[in-house]
Protein backbone atom coordinates (compact mmCIF):
# COMPACT_ATOMS: atom_id res chain seq x y z
CA UNK A 1 0.00 0.00 0.00
CA UNK A 2 1.43 3.66 -0.46
CA UNK A 3 -0.01 7.28 0.37
CA UNK A 4 -1.25 8.98 -2.99
CA UNK A 5 -2.85 12.28 -3.36
CA UNK A 6 -4.49 11.12 0.37
CA UNK A 7 -5.72 7.87 -0.66
CA UNK A 8 -4.03 4.81 0.76
CA UNK A 9 -3.60 2.99 -2.89
CA UNK A 10 -2.04 -0.93 -3.83
CA UNK A 11 0.89 -0.36 -5.41
CA UNK A 12 0.84 -3.51 -6.37
CA UNK A 13 -1.00 -6.72 -5.06
CA UNK A 14 2.03 -9.35 -5.92
CA UNK A 15 4.13 -9.25 -8.81
CA UNK A 16 3.66 -5.52 -10.65
CA UNK A 17 5.24 -7.14 -14.14
CA UNK A 18 3.00 -10.23 -13.72
CA UNK A 19 -0.25 -7.79 -13.05
CA UNK A 20 1.49 -5.78 -16.43
CA UNK A 21 1.60 -8.84 -18.69
CA UNK A 22 -1.75 -10.10 -17.83
CA UNK A 23 -3.65 -7.18 -18.55
CA UNK A 24 -2.14 -7.47 -22.36
CA UNK A 25 -2.77 -10.48 -22.19
CA UNK A 26 -5.78 -11.15 -20.43
CA UNK A 27 -7.66 -8.54 -17.61
CA UNK A 28 -6.52 -6.76 -14.70
CA UNK A 29 -8.83 -4.90 -12.28
CA UNK A 30 -8.04 -2.14 -10.88
CA UNK A 31 -9.77 0.04 -8.19
CA UNK A 32 -9.35 3.67 -9.56
CA UNK A 33 -11.91 5.27 -6.81
CA UNK A 34 -9.15 8.22 -5.95
CA UNK A 35 -9.81 9.80 -9.58
CA UNK A 36 -11.93 12.58 -9.30
CA UNK A 37 -15.58 13.44 -10.42
CA UNK A 38 -16.98 16.89 -10.82
CA UNK A 39 -20.62 16.91 -11.90
CA UNK A 40 -21.51 19.69 -14.39
CA UNK A 41 -25.05 19.97 -14.51
CA UNK A 42 -28.16 22.25 -16.59
CA UNK A 43 -29.03 23.97 -19.99
CA UNK A 44 -25.59 25.81 -20.20
CA UNK A 45 -23.32 22.80 -18.47
CA UNK A 46 -21.67 22.14 -22.13
CA UNK A 47 -21.04 26.29 -22.77
CA UNK A 48 -19.61 26.82 -19.41
CA UNK A 49 -16.72 23.32 -20.20
CA UNK A 50 -16.35 25.15 -23.57
CA UNK A 51 -14.87 28.24 -21.59
CA UNK A 52 -13.19 26.44 -18.79
CA UNK A 53 -11.76 23.67 -20.87
CA UNK A 54 -9.54 23.55 -24.03
CA UNK A 55 -12.26 21.04 -25.39
CA UNK A 56 -15.16 21.36 -27.64
CA UNK A 57 -17.01 19.97 -24.82
CA UNK A 58 -20.84 21.76 -26.41
CA UNK A 59 -20.56 19.46 -29.53
CA UNK A 60 -19.90 16.14 -27.44
CA UNK A 61 -23.37 13.78 -28.26
CA UNK A 62 -25.10 12.33 -24.97
CA UNK A 63 -23.33 9.38 -24.27
CA UNK A 64 -19.70 10.27 -25.63
CA UNK A 65 -16.23 10.88 -23.95
CA UNK A 66 -13.89 13.32 -24.94
CA UNK A 67 -10.42 12.92 -23.43
CA UNK A 68 -8.94 17.13 -22.85
CA UNK A 69 -7.52 19.68 -20.70
CA UNK A 70 -8.08 22.62 -18.20
CA UNK A 71 -5.71 25.62 -18.68
CA UNK A 72 -4.56 28.42 -16.90
CA UNK A 73 -4.42 31.77 -18.44
CA UNK A 74 -1.05 31.55 -19.80
CA UNK A 75 -1.64 28.05 -21.19
CA UNK A 76 -0.14 26.34 -18.55
CA UNK A 77 -1.67 22.61 -18.28
CA UNK A 78 -3.97 22.68 -14.71
CA UNK A 79 -5.30 18.78 -15.57
CA UNK A 80 -5.91 16.18 -18.03
CA UNK A 81 -9.04 14.62 -17.63
CA UNK A 82 -11.92 12.68 -19.58
CA UNK A 83 -15.13 14.44 -19.76
CA UNK A 84 -18.39 12.50 -20.27
CA UNK A 85 -21.58 13.44 -21.31
CA UNK A 86 -23.96 11.41 -19.63
CA UNK A 87 -27.05 13.06 -20.96
CA UNK A 88 -27.78 16.23 -22.49
CA UNK A 89 -27.99 18.61 -19.99
CA UNK A 90 -24.97 16.72 -17.30
CA UNK A 91 -21.74 16.20 -17.61
CA UNK A 92 -19.30 14.10 -15.46
CA UNK A 93 -15.29 15.37 -15.59
CA UNK A 94 -12.50 12.81 -14.45
CA UNK A 95 -9.87 14.62 -12.98
CA UNK A 96 -6.63 13.03 -11.34
CA UNK A 97 -6.55 12.54 -7.73
CA UNK A 98 -4.27 15.81 -6.57
CA UNK A 99 -5.96 17.98 -8.88
CA UNK A 100 -9.44 17.27 -8.32
CA UNK A 101 -9.46 20.16 -5.54
CA UNK A 102 -8.20 23.01 -8.60
CA UNK A 103 -10.47 21.32 -11.11
CA UNK A 104 -13.32 21.88 -9.14
CA UNK A 105 -12.79 25.28 -7.88
CA UNK A 106 -11.31 26.37 -11.34
CA UNK A 107 -14.71 25.02 -13.30
CA UNK A 108 -16.45 26.52 -10.55
CA UNK A 109 -15.10 30.21 -10.63
CA UNK A 110 -15.44 29.59 -14.75
CA UNK A 111 -19.10 28.98 -14.93
CA UNK A 112 -19.85 32.07 -13.36
CA UNK A 113 -22.49 33.96 -15.85
CA UNK A 114 -24.19 30.07 -16.92
CA UNK A 115 -26.49 28.18 -16.38
CA UNK A 116 -24.86 25.58 -14.91
CA UNK A 117 -24.56 23.62 -11.22
CA UNK A 118 -21.03 22.56 -10.40
CA UNK A 119 -20.58 20.14 -7.98
CA UNK A 120 -17.54 18.07 -6.95
CA UNK A 121 -18.82 14.59 -6.62
CA UNK A 122 -15.98 12.84 -5.62
CA UNK A 123 -17.59 11.27 -2.70
CA UNK A 124 -20.64 9.74 -4.66
CA UNK A 125 -18.25 7.83 -7.06
CA UNK A 126 -16.39 4.88 -6.76
CA UNK A 127 -14.82 3.52 -10.02
CA UNK A 128 -13.68 -0.14 -11.10
CA UNK A 129 -11.44 -0.46 -13.94
CA UNK A 130 -11.41 -3.74 -15.85
CA UNK A 131 -8.80 -3.45 -18.91
CA UNK A 132 -7.47 -5.78 -21.16
CA UNK A 133 -8.14 -8.06 -24.00
CA UNK A 134 -10.60 -10.62 -21.96
CA UNK A 135 -12.57 -7.69 -20.46
CA UNK A 136 -15.54 -6.96 -22.64
CA UNK A 137 -15.67 -11.08 -22.16
CA UNK A 138 -15.49 -10.86 -18.53
CA UNK A 139 -17.92 -7.96 -17.63
CA UNK A 140 -20.76 -9.15 -20.18
CA UNK A 141 -22.32 -11.69 -18.01
CA UNK A 142 -22.41 -8.98 -15.49
CA UNK A 143 -23.51 -6.34 -17.14
CA UNK A 144 -27.35 -7.75 -17.70
CA UNK A 145 -29.57 -5.22 -20.08
CA UNK A 146 -25.67 -3.78 -21.08
CA UNK A 147 -24.86 -3.90 -25.04
CA UNK A 148 -21.34 -3.88 -24.60
CA UNK A 149 -20.78 -4.24 -28.02
CA UNK A 150 -22.93 -1.38 -28.42
CA UNK A 151 -20.39 0.97 -26.45
CA UNK A 152 -17.56 1.68 -28.94
CA UNK A 153 -14.07 3.38 -27.50
CA UNK A 154 -14.72 6.18 -25.87
CA UNK A 155 -18.28 6.44 -25.21
CA UNK A 156 -20.59 5.07 -22.21
CA UNK A 157 -23.77 3.95 -21.08
CA UNK A 158 -26.05 3.51 -17.90
CA UNK A 159 -26.55 0.05 -16.83
CA UNK A 160 -26.42 -2.30 -13.84
CA UNK A 161 -22.91 -4.03 -12.77
CA UNK A 162 -23.99 -7.10 -10.78
CA UNK A 163 -26.89 -6.23 -10.01
CA UNK A 164 -26.17 -2.66 -9.10
CA UNK A 165 -26.54 0.69 -11.05
CA UNK A 166 -23.44 1.98 -12.89
CA UNK A 167 -21.92 4.33 -15.98
CA UNK A 168 -20.00 1.90 -17.86
CA UNK A 169 -17.67 3.22 -19.99
CA UNK A 170 -15.33 2.27 -22.61
CA UNK A 171 -12.20 4.04 -21.75
CA UNK A 172 -9.14 3.63 -19.77
CA UNK A 173 -5.33 4.35 -19.19
CA UNK A 174 -3.64 0.91 -20.04
CA UNK A 175 -3.78 1.19 -24.17
CA UNK A 176 -6.18 -1.79 -24.19
CA UNK A 177 -9.73 -2.38 -24.73
CA UNK A 178 -11.55 -2.61 -21.49
CA UNK A 179 -14.12 -0.55 -19.25
CA UNK A 180 -14.53 1.88 -16.51
CA UNK A 181 -17.50 1.15 -14.29
CA UNK A 182 -18.45 4.09 -12.05
CA UNK A 183 -20.86 3.22 -9.02
CA UNK A 184 -21.83 4.62 -5.80
CA UNK A 185 -19.26 3.97 -3.19
CA UNK A 186 -21.47 0.86 -1.47
CA UNK A 187 -21.36 -1.26 -4.41
CA UNK A 188 -18.05 -1.25 -5.20
CA UNK A 189 -17.42 -3.90 -2.80
CA UNK A 190 -19.60 -6.03 -4.56
CA UNK A 191 -18.60 -5.19 -8.40
CA UNK A 192 -15.02 -5.83 -7.97
CA UNK A 193 -15.93 -9.12 -6.02
CA UNK A 194 -18.46 -10.41 -8.90
CA UNK A 195 -15.77 -9.03 -11.50
CA UNK A 196 -12.52 -10.80 -9.65
CA UNK A 197 -14.84 -14.38 -9.26
CA UNK A 198 -16.28 -13.60 -12.82
CA UNK A 199 -13.06 -12.95 -14.40
CA UNK A 200 -10.38 -15.89 -12.53
CA UNK A 201 -10.86 -18.02 -15.35
CA UNK A 202 -9.86 -15.61 -18.19
CA UNK A 203 -7.00 -15.07 -16.17
CA UNK A 204 -7.97 -11.60 -14.70
CA UNK A 205 -5.84 -10.24 -11.49
CA UNK A 206 -6.12 -7.23 -9.57
CA UNK A 207 -3.56 -4.74 -10.60
CA UNK A 208 -2.02 -1.72 -8.53
CA UNK A 209 -0.61 1.46 -9.49
CA UNK A 210 2.55 0.45 -10.43
CA UNK A 211 1.33 -1.67 -13.07
CA UNK A 212 -1.50 1.32 -14.15
CA UNK A 213 1.72 3.38 -14.50
CA UNK A 214 4.05 1.43 -16.83
CA UNK A 215 1.01 0.12 -18.72
CA UNK A 216 0.38 4.05 -19.75
CA UNK A 217 3.75 4.99 -20.66
CA UNK A 218 3.98 1.76 -23.04
CA UNK A 219 1.16 3.28 -24.68
CA UNK A 220 2.51 6.47 -24.49
CA UNK A 221 0.00 8.21 -22.57
CA UNK A 222 1.07 11.25 -20.51
CA UNK A 223 1.06 11.35 -16.75
CA UNK A 224 0.61 14.65 -14.75
CA UNK A 225 3.08 15.75 -12.69
CA UNK A 226 5.60 14.08 -15.21
CA UNK A 227 4.68 14.43 -18.52
CA UNK A 228 2.14 17.50 -17.96
CA UNK A 229 2.52 20.71 -15.28
CA UNK A 230 1.21 24.49 -15.03
CA UNK A 231 4.63 24.74 -17.23
CA UNK A 232 3.90 22.75 -20.03
CA UNK A 233 1.54 23.52 -22.57
CA UNK A 234 -0.35 20.41 -24.34
CA UNK A 235 1.84 21.94 -27.67
CA UNK A 236 5.12 20.53 -25.97
CA UNK A 237 3.41 16.90 -25.20
CA UNK A 238 2.46 16.47 -28.28
CA UNK A 239 -1.42 16.85 -27.83
CA UNK A 240 -1.59 20.53 -29.19
CA UNK A 241 -5.11 18.42 -31.06
CA UNK A 242 -6.95 18.63 -27.99
CA UNK A 243 -7.16 22.44 -28.27
CA UNK A 244 -9.90 23.49 -30.28
CA UNK A 245 -9.65 26.83 -31.39
CA UNK A 246 -11.97 26.76 -33.83
CA UNK A 247 -15.26 26.04 -31.26
CA UNK A 248 -17.79 28.64 -30.52
CA UNK A 249 -16.89 31.66 -28.16
CA UNK A 250 -13.84 31.88 -25.90
CA UNK A 251 -12.04 30.05 -23.83
CA UNK A 252 -9.65 30.45 -20.57
CA UNK A 253 -6.20 30.15 -22.37
CA UNK A 254 -6.93 30.86 -26.06
CA UNK A 255 -4.41 33.68 -26.36
CA UNK A 256 -1.56 31.60 -25.12
CA UNK A 257 -2.28 28.78 -26.31
CA UNK A 258 -2.96 30.26 -29.90
CA UNK A 259 0.82 32.20 -29.37
CA UNK A 260 2.00 29.02 -28.42
CA UNK A 261 0.77 26.93 -31.69
CA UNK A 262 2.33 29.57 -33.86
CA UNK A 263 5.57 30.27 -32.22
CA UNK A 264 8.52 28.41 -33.51
CA UNK A 265 10.50 25.25 -32.76
CA UNK A 266 9.52 24.33 -28.47
CA UNK A 267 10.79 21.58 -26.97
CA UNK A 268 9.07 18.26 -27.37
CA UNK A 269 8.03 15.19 -26.33
CA UNK A 270 9.86 12.05 -27.11
CA UNK A 271 10.31 8.47 -26.30
CA UNK A 272 13.24 6.95 -25.42
CA UNK A 273 14.51 2.69 -25.46
CA UNK A 274 17.50 2.05 -23.41
CA UNK A 275 19.56 -0.68 -24.10
CA UNK A 276 20.55 -1.72 -20.53
CA UNK A 277 18.20 -3.17 -17.45
CA UNK A 278 19.25 0.43 -15.84
CA UNK A 279 16.12 2.72 -15.54
CA UNK A 280 16.31 6.28 -16.74
CA UNK A 281 13.72 7.89 -14.27
CA UNK A 282 11.93 11.16 -13.89
CA UNK A 283 14.62 13.90 -13.61
CA UNK A 284 17.64 12.24 -14.98
CA UNK A 285 19.48 14.29 -17.32
CA UNK A 286 19.42 13.50 -21.60
CA UNK A 287 22.26 14.42 -22.85
CA UNK A 288 22.79 14.68 -27.27
CA UNK A 289 26.82 14.39 -27.71
CA UNK A 290 27.59 14.96 -24.10
CA UNK A 291 25.76 18.16 -23.71
CA UNK A 292 22.51 18.58 -21.53
CA UNK A 293 19.49 18.07 -24.02
CA UNK A 294 16.74 17.32 -22.16
CA UNK A 295 15.04 15.51 -18.93
CA UNK A 296 13.45 12.12 -18.40
CA UNK A 297 10.04 12.38 -17.07
CA UNK A 298 9.19 9.28 -16.42
CA UNK A 299 10.81 5.89 -17.03
CA UNK A 300 9.91 2.40 -16.42
CA UNK A 301 11.19 -1.12 -17.59
CA UNK A 302 8.77 -2.38 -20.26
CA UNK A 303 7.27 -5.80 -20.19
CA UNK A 304 5.72 -6.20 -23.21
CA UNK A 305 9.36 -4.84 -24.78
CA UNK A 306 11.77 -6.41 -22.77
CA UNK A 307 13.79 -2.86 -22.27
CA UNK A 308 13.53 -0.15 -20.22
CA UNK A 309 11.61 2.97 -21.54
CA UNK A 310 11.24 6.37 -21.48
CA UNK A 311 9.71 9.51 -21.96
CA UNK A 312 11.70 12.87 -21.91
CA UNK A 313 11.16 16.66 -22.82
CA UNK A 314 14.30 17.42 -25.76
CA UNK A 315 14.98 20.67 -26.77
CA UNK A 316 14.70 21.72 -30.04
CA UNK A 317 17.21 19.62 -32.68
CA UNK A 318 18.16 17.25 -29.76
CA UNK A 319 16.54 14.45 -31.45
CA UNK A 320 17.95 14.75 -35.32
CA UNK A 321 19.52 11.43 -36.08
CA UNK A 322 22.77 13.12 -35.81
CA UNK A 323 23.41 12.97 -32.34
CA UNK A 324 24.32 10.24 -30.11
CA UNK A 325 21.87 10.34 -27.38
CA UNK A 326 22.55 9.37 -23.75
CA UNK A 327 20.66 9.35 -20.08
CA UNK A 328 22.83 10.62 -17.47
CA UNK A 329 22.02 7.58 -14.88
CA UNK A 330 23.70 8.23 -11.43
CA UNK A 331 26.97 9.65 -13.08
CA UNK A 332 27.13 6.69 -15.69
CA UNK A 333 26.02 8.28 -19.61
CA UNK A 334 24.00 5.26 -20.83
CA UNK A 335 23.13 5.18 -24.41
CA UNK A 336 19.15 5.71 -25.81
CA UNK A 337 17.56 5.28 -28.85
CA UNK A 338 14.78 7.65 -29.96
CA UNK A 339 11.75 5.72 -30.37
CA UNK A 340 8.38 6.71 -32.05
CA UNK A 341 5.43 7.23 -29.28
CA UNK A 342 3.44 4.82 -28.43
CA UNK A 343 5.78 2.46 -27.21
CA UNK A 344 2.41 -0.19 -27.79
CA UNK A 345 0.02 0.18 -29.95
CA UNK A 346 -2.43 -2.93 -29.10
CA UNK A 347 -4.20 -4.80 -32.72
CA UNK A 348 -7.37 -4.04 -33.30
CA UNK B 1 7.30 -14.21 5.33
CA UNK B 2 10.40 -16.46 5.91
CA UNK B 3 13.40 -15.80 7.72
CA UNK B 4 15.33 -18.90 7.90
CA UNK B 5 17.00 -19.38 11.41
CA UNK B 6 20.27 -20.76 10.27
CA UNK B 7 20.91 -17.43 8.46
CA UNK B 8 22.25 -13.60 10.40
CA UNK B 9 20.25 -10.40 9.30
CA UNK B 10 21.72 -7.01 9.14
CA UNK B 11 18.96 -4.02 9.60
CA UNK B 12 19.36 -2.88 6.03
CA UNK B 13 17.55 -6.16 5.52
CA UNK B 14 20.27 -8.07 4.06
CA UNK B 15 20.92 -11.54 5.29
CA UNK B 16 24.50 -13.08 5.68
CA UNK B 17 25.37 -17.26 5.56
CA UNK B 18 28.74 -18.10 6.80
CA UNK B 19 30.85 -20.81 6.12
CA UNK B 20 34.06 -20.50 7.39
CA UNK B 21 35.50 -16.83 6.43
CA UNK B 22 33.25 -17.20 3.29
CA UNK B 23 30.47 -15.11 3.85
CA UNK B 24 27.39 -14.76 1.08
CA UNK B 25 25.48 -11.90 1.30
CA UNK B 26 21.58 -11.32 0.23
CA UNK B 27 18.09 -9.36 0.92
CA UNK B 28 15.77 -11.11 2.92
CA UNK B 29 12.27 -11.76 1.52
CA UNK B 30 10.73 -9.06 3.33
CA UNK B 31 13.11 -6.48 1.22
CA UNK B 32 12.29 -8.26 -1.90
CA UNK B 33 8.67 -7.47 -1.54
CA UNK B 34 8.99 -3.84 -0.28
CA UNK B 35 11.19 -3.04 -3.15
CA UNK B 36 8.52 -4.61 -5.71
CA UNK B 37 10.13 -6.35 -9.11
CA UNK B 38 14.13 -6.14 -9.08
CA UNK B 39 15.12 -5.38 -12.68
CA UNK B 40 19.17 -4.43 -12.00
CA UNK B 41 21.54 -5.06 -9.87
CA UNK B 42 25.41 -3.36 -9.64
CA UNK B 43 27.06 -5.72 -7.41
CA UNK B 44 30.77 -4.97 -6.46
CA UNK B 45 33.29 -7.19 -8.52
CA UNK B 46 35.32 -9.46 -7.41
CA UNK B 47 38.50 -8.24 -5.62
CA UNK B 48 36.84 -5.17 -4.49
CA UNK B 49 37.32 -4.72 -0.65
CA UNK B 50 34.04 -3.77 1.22
CA UNK B 51 33.18 -2.16 4.63
CA UNK B 52 30.48 -3.24 7.00
CA UNK B 53 28.04 -0.38 6.57
CA UNK B 54 29.05 1.11 3.53
CA UNK B 55 27.39 1.24 0.10
CA UNK B 56 28.84 -1.53 -1.84
CA UNK B 57 26.58 -1.49 -4.79
CA UNK B 58 22.67 -1.02 -6.09
CA UNK B 59 19.22 -2.75 -5.85
CA UNK B 60 17.01 -1.45 -9.05
CA UNK B 61 13.24 -2.43 -9.35
CA UNK B 62 10.52 -1.16 -11.05
CA UNK B 63 9.39 1.89 -8.70
CA UNK B 64 13.13 2.25 -6.64
CA UNK B 65 16.90 2.09 -6.55
CA UNK B 66 18.40 1.37 -3.16
CA UNK B 67 21.45 1.42 -2.04
CA UNK B 68 23.44 -2.26 -0.97
CA UNK B 69 25.79 -2.29 1.90
CA UNK B 70 28.03 -4.76 2.51
CA UNK B 71 27.23 -6.71 5.77
CA UNK B 72 31.02 -7.49 6.79
CA UNK B 73 34.40 -6.19 6.05
CA UNK B 74 36.85 -8.35 3.39
CA UNK B 75 37.10 -9.02 -0.45
CA UNK B 76 34.18 -9.55 -2.45
CA UNK B 77 35.28 -13.71 -4.11
CA UNK B 78 31.98 -14.14 -6.46
CA UNK B 79 29.15 -12.28 -7.97
CA UNK B 80 26.31 -14.03 -8.75
CA UNK B 81 26.35 -13.90 -12.64
CA UNK B 82 22.85 -15.71 -12.94
CA UNK B 83 21.82 -12.36 -11.28
CA UNK B 84 22.82 -10.49 -14.61
CA UNK B 85 20.53 -12.38 -17.35
CA UNK B 86 17.74 -12.81 -14.20
CA UNK B 87 17.50 -10.23 -11.46
CA UNK B 88 14.16 -11.82 -10.64
CA UNK B 89 15.78 -14.25 -8.54
CA UNK B 90 15.84 -12.00 -6.26
CA UNK B 91 11.99 -12.00 -5.99
CA UNK B 92 11.44 -16.05 -6.51
CA UNK B 93 14.39 -17.16 -4.25
CA UNK B 94 15.88 -14.48 -2.32
CA UNK B 95 17.55 -16.81 0.46
CA UNK B 96 19.30 -19.36 -2.68
CA UNK B 97 19.53 -18.27 -6.02
CA UNK B 98 19.34 -15.21 -5.22
CA UNK B 99 22.12 -14.83 -3.65
CA UNK B 100 24.50 -11.52 -4.54
CA UNK B 101 28.41 -11.96 -3.41
CA UNK B 102 30.55 -13.80 -1.21
CA UNK B 103 33.00 -11.90 0.23
CA UNK B 104 36.31 -13.17 2.56
CA UNK B 105 36.96 -12.48 6.01
CA UNK B 106 39.68 -11.93 7.82
CA UNK B 107 40.02 -14.70 10.53
CA UNK B 108 40.30 -13.33 13.94
CA UNK B 109 43.10 -14.32 16.74
CA UNK B 110 40.75 -17.91 17.05
CA UNK B 111 40.94 -18.59 13.53
CA UNK B 112 37.28 -17.99 12.84
CA UNK B 113 35.70 -15.38 10.70
CA UNK B 114 35.80 -11.57 11.90
CA UNK B 115 32.35 -10.27 11.75
CA UNK B 116 30.52 -7.17 13.02
CA UNK B 117 29.15 -7.23 16.95
CA UNK B 118 25.61 -6.08 15.74
CA UNK B 119 24.21 -8.97 13.48
CA UNK B 120 21.05 -9.82 14.35
CA UNK B 121 19.67 -13.20 14.29
CA UNK B 122 16.66 -14.65 12.68
CA UNK B 123 14.11 -13.88 16.29
CA UNK B 124 15.78 -9.99 16.33
CA UNK B 125 15.12 -9.99 12.32
CA UNK B 126 11.83 -10.96 12.65
CA UNK B 127 11.34 -8.51 15.22
CA UNK B 128 12.21 -5.30 13.87
CA UNK B 129 10.35 -6.33 10.33
CA UNK B 130 7.30 -6.32 12.55
CA UNK B 131 7.68 -3.20 14.54
CA UNK B 132 8.24 -2.01 10.80
CA UNK B 133 5.19 -2.37 9.57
Amino acid sequence: MTSFAGWQMPLRYASETAEHLAVRRAAGLFDLSHMGEIAVAGPQAGAALDYALVGNLSALRPGRARYTMICAEDGGVLDDLVVYRLDEDEFLVIANAANTDVVFSSVLERSAGHDARVTDATGDYALVAIQGPAAAGILAPLAGGLDLGAIRYYAGAFGEVAGHRAWVARTGYTGEDGFEVFCRPEDAVPIWEALASGGTGAGLVPAGLAARDTLRLEAGMPLYGNELGPDVTPFEAGLGRVVKFDKPGEFVGREALAARASSGPIRRLAGLTIQSRRIARHGYPVLADGEACGTVTSGAPSPTLGVPIAMAYLEPGADGDDHELAVGIRGTQVPVQLTDLPFYRRRT
Amino acid sequence: MSVPADLRYTPEHEWVSIEGTTVSVGITEYAAQQLGDVVYLSLPPAGTSVTSGEPCGEVESVKSVSDLYSPVDGEVIEVNSELEDDPSLVNAEPYTAGWMFRVRVAPDGNGNPALPADLLSAGEYEELTKSAG
